[in-house]
């Protein structure tokens, strides 16, 4: 092949070949690389504001730099604690909830004998993913006042009165529960895909062996689908301190407030609606980079434990 | 397979408990995760005074009427947004789709001696980015796209998992085929548009839908870039219309119309705004769900 020939000629001379064969396909190639540059390694560029005292008139090439006082800023206020304990909080109850929920739901359906009865669960729990955000926070809205059907009940069994969204003990459940109810279904057809994927003659062999439903289950289906959990579960990790604001956005208001508010909103309440840009860009490059050590952590961890990773 | 299916397992009594109970249950399951759509649905449908009376579940509209939609559609800004977003959808997922298909086809050729550091590149900003407030003052002050549609359209133009999707089934096409082409004379535009592209229709349609219900369902960007109320997306009107006011002072947008929807309009427009993405449901789940196949055994 052509490449074997290559070998022997410099460096040079490999890029002049390369380039003279493949210049269509790196013109192709431009306005890709210009997107990316312009729109993804732009803003990594434009984080180094964390760094400085920034002003937008100036730009990052006029600006004082600062070094990491906006970070020292935000570790000393009493901000930081309140934020990072609830996006851990959200976090956690997000992955402790919501991680287990899909697997549970494809375990279920992957048990189910009826192909009619297991289509129809399917389509209906797939459903929700698609309506919008903003919809369904909406309906959690509506169904959550003291004259939606779910606050109604709440308030009557609790003898509390008012929309729940205002109590900020119900936060964390909500948020939690809608998220199962909009992703559970979409989230279990990985795991679908992973249990089809089980070779039947596994199945037959550990009945030949004896094994019952039960152990079958526990022996052949649960280690069938342990490499797509591990990998969902690393994926999962790196976005511990990740909890997103569009939905935080959506169910906040001032009651709820103290055991709401996480990072990302906090990052969008302080740079967006404040203006302290370089203070919140620091914040939110805190937390990207506490999520890059976390994926990389959890990934090097899983590599060493049972060789399965991302890279 | 399902594991249900299969016949070789002993049924024991135990078994058959566990399959009632296991059918019950996804049945019961089945049911909550329906009800607040159909909720919607009906109250959408029923008549206003009444539904305010109504105190349990909704299981049909109460006195069927389509007052809500009628008065809908006479909405200005409701309408106006309902377009806009046709609009943006349109033109968004046209440039997504160009990004990602020349994209997808430049990384899935071999022997391009640059490949493998494109893709490092490209992987890379999927790990690690510039943050909200980066992006945001690149695309408001440097390129000073605020306020036009091009804000919400460029900067997630090229979503890379969808890019690795649509590499991987590129990569899929035997290379004889193209090798073919290319000997014969024809250029890289042509093998992307008539061999490519046509072997991979079921892929493309998945992309489109990726990226068309995402569009359709996103509100964020279009609430940080537009100022002007008549270039508002249908998600951010809903967002005014459905979500009580506390969190509007927050998000600094201020809803002056809000005390002329009623609440039965409410339920009409989420259907409204809803309906599209259902109705290519159904026909297309099968490769929606091809599509998270693909992306889960590429990782």
């Amino acid at each position: 092949m052509k490449n074997s020939t290559l070998n022997n000629k410099s460096f040079w001379a490999i890029f002049k070949k390369d380039f003279i064969r493949n210049k269509f396909l790196y013109l192709m190639f431009v306005p890709i690389i210009a997107y990316f540059v312009i729109f993804h390694y732009m803003p990594m560029y434009g984080v180094l504001m964390a760094f400085q005292d920034y002003s937008p008139r100036l730009g990052i090439s006029g600006s004082k730099w600062v070094g990491f006082a906006n970070f020292m800023d935000f570790f000393k206020s009493p901000s930081f604690w309140i934020v990072l304990r609830n996006t851990v909080k959200i976090s956690f109850a997000s992955l402790v909830f919501g991680f287990p929920a899909p697997v549970v739901l494809a375990l279920l359906l992957n048990e189910v004998k009826s192909n009619k009865l297991g289509r129809v669960v399917q389509n209906i729990t797939y459903l929700p993913h698609f309506i919008s955000l903003v919809v369904v926070c909406g309906l959690v809205h509506m169904f959550t006042r003291d004259t939606g059907i779910i606050g109604r009940t709440y308030n009557a069994l609790t003898g509390s009165k008012g929309a729940m969204l205002n109590n900020p003990s119900l936060f964390l459940p909500i948020y939690v529960i809608s998220n199962i109810w909009k992703e559970m279904g979409w989230g279990s057809i990985i795991y679908l895909a992973a249990l089809l994927g089980i070779d039947n003659s596994l199945y037959e062999a550990a009945e030949i062996d004896g094994a019952g439903r039960w152990k079958q289950t526990l022996h052949v289906t649960l280690p069938g689908i342990l490499p797509t959990f591990v990998i969902m579960l690393i994926l999962r990790l790196g976005q511990i301190l990740g909890v997103g604001y569009e939905k935080i956005l959506l169910l906040y208001n001032s009651s709820t407030m103290d055991v709401a508010d996480v990072i990302s909103t906090y990052v969008y309440r302080r740079g967006l609606i404040d203006q302290s840009w370089s203070y919140s860009a620091a914040v939110g490059l805190f937390n990207s980079a506490v999520n890059l050590m976390f994926l990389t952590a959890s990934n090097y961890i899983s590599k060493k434990v049972n060789g399965y990773a991302l890279w | 397979m399902r594991r249900g299916e299969l016949k070789n397992c002993r049924i024991t009594k135990g078994q058959r408990v566990f399959d009632f109970f296991n059918i019950c249950f996804l049945i019961m399951l089945s049911i909550v995760m329906f009800y607040p759509m159909w909720h919607v649905v009906c109250a959408s449908f029923s008549d206003a005074s009444e539904l305010a009376k109504n105190e349990g579940v909704l299981l049909l509209p109460i006195q069927f009427n389509i007052n809500a939609y009628s008065s809908m559609f006479k909405h200005p800004l409701i309408m106006r947004s309902y377009f806009n977003s046709i609009f943006l959808l349109v033109s968004s997922v046209a440039v997504s789709m160009l990004f990602t298909t020349i994209c997808a086809y430049v990384l899935s050729r071999k022997n391009v001696l640059w490949n493998k550091f494109f893709n490092i590149m490209i992987i890379f900003t999927m790990f690690f980015h510039g943050g909200l407030i980066a992006t945001y003052l690149l695309v408001a002050r440097t390129l000073k796209l605020n306020n036009t549609y091009w804000a919400l359209i460029l900067p997630n133009a090229l979503s890379v998992y969808n890019m690795i999707i649509m590499r991987t089934s590129f990569e899929g096409i035997p290379e004889s085929i193209s090798e073919a082409a290319y000997v014969d004379g024809a250029s890289h535009w042509q093998v992307l548009w008539k061999i490519v592209l046509p072997l991979s229709k079921s892929i493309l349609a998945v992309m489109v839908l990726y990226y068309a219900v995402g569009v359709w369902n996103a509100w964020f960007s279009a609430s940080i870039y537009l100022s002007s109320r008549s270039k508002f997306p249908l998600q951010l009107i809903l967002r005014e219309i459905l979500i009580s006011n506390n969190t509007e002072q927050m998000a600094g947008v201020g809803g002056q119309d809000q005390e002329a929807i009623g609440e039965t309009i409410k339920f009409a427009t989420i259907v409204f705004a809803t309906v599209p993405i259902l109705c290519v449901y159904p026909f297309l789940q099968k490769y929606f769900t091809k599509g998270v196949m693909i992306g889960a055994v590429k990782g």
